[in-house]
């Protein structure tokens, strides 16, 4: 038995779906966070199994570029959830509802 | 047979840790479990013949990234998370995400299945050169390639402004 392309990208979505049901259920700033490298996660590997797919490396070069935008985003993020924690006393984005409808 | 069961076995894995960071209400447990998710994903990316992709995975996500996360849980005392009290609009959101489910659904019923094989039962595949990729990154890439040292400068500047103390 082989595994084919579409099982790699099936895991993708699935994670990727996982991470959007962390997004929304998530109440605290941190997991959220967490959630969006779940679904930056799952987008890498759609990359690596399309590369390999096509036999090319330039997939590859774009989950490199992913990963580092991820750690970028990683640190100014938490960055700012110690900045909110410091002048909200709490990490629950339901108290951080100033723009909410 | 034995990258049949690697693969199932690893995405199993990283199933249950992204399901895991659902159902986990301390958020250093979410984290341990995220952990467990990227480690799975570097083995996938083993069996998909990206060694150093693994090795990147390995070293900046499981490890600096989420040493940042755990690292802040830590300092903020992050415990129990309250559960969620659901939105007045929640109804618009269902309703409109089921309809783009129902969409996918049908493009997904009516599309033709792939043919291209990741792994055959033999399971030796030839991973990308190393030496390649990075003659790729910089000569063809170099351009992006600095532009991500600047952004990379950006963002610690602004890590440092906003995790400042107050005068």
């Amino acid at each position: 038995m082989s595994i084919p392309i579409s099982y790699y990208l099936a895991l993708s979505a699935i994670l990727f779906g996982l991470g959007v049901v962390a997004f929304v259920f998530k109440r605290n700033i941190i997991t959220i966070f967490m959630a969006i490298e779940l679904m930056l996660n799952a987008v890498n590997l759609a990359f690596v199994a399309f590369a390999r797919a096509h036999n090319q490396l330039d997939g590859l070069v774009f989950v490199f570029f992913v990963i580092v935008v991820a750690a970028a985003e990683a640190a100014v993020g938490l960055a700012i959830v110690l900045a909110l924690a410091h002048s909200r006393q709490s990490l629950n984005v339901d108290r951080v509802d100033l723009l909410k409808f | 047979m034995i990258p049949v069961l690697v693969f199932f076995g690893c995405a199993l894995l990283a199933v249950a840790g992204a399901i895991a960071l659902i159902l986990a209400r301390e958020p250093i447990h979410s984290a341990l479990s995220l952990i467990v998710v990227m480690l799975a994903l570097a083995v996938l990316y083993l069996l998909l013949g990206a060694p150093f992709v693994a090795a990147v995975q390995i070293l900046v996500y499981a490890g600096a990234v989420m040493v940042l996360f755990v690292f802040v849980i830590m300092l903020l005392n992050a415990g129990l998370e309250e559960r969620t009290n659901f939105s007045k609009l929640m109804w618009v959101g269902i309703t409109l995400g089921f309809l783009l489910m129902l969409e996918t659904a049908h493009w997904l019923y009516h599309s033709e299945p792939g043919t291209a094989i990741a792994n055959s039962p033999a399971g030796t595949i030839a991973p990308a050169s190393t030496f390649d990729l990075s003659k790729l990154l910089f000569q063809q890439y170099l351009f992006p390639f600095e532009a991500t040292s600047i952004l990379i400068l950006i963002a610690m500047l602004g890590a440092l402004v906003l995790a400042r103390k107050d005068e």
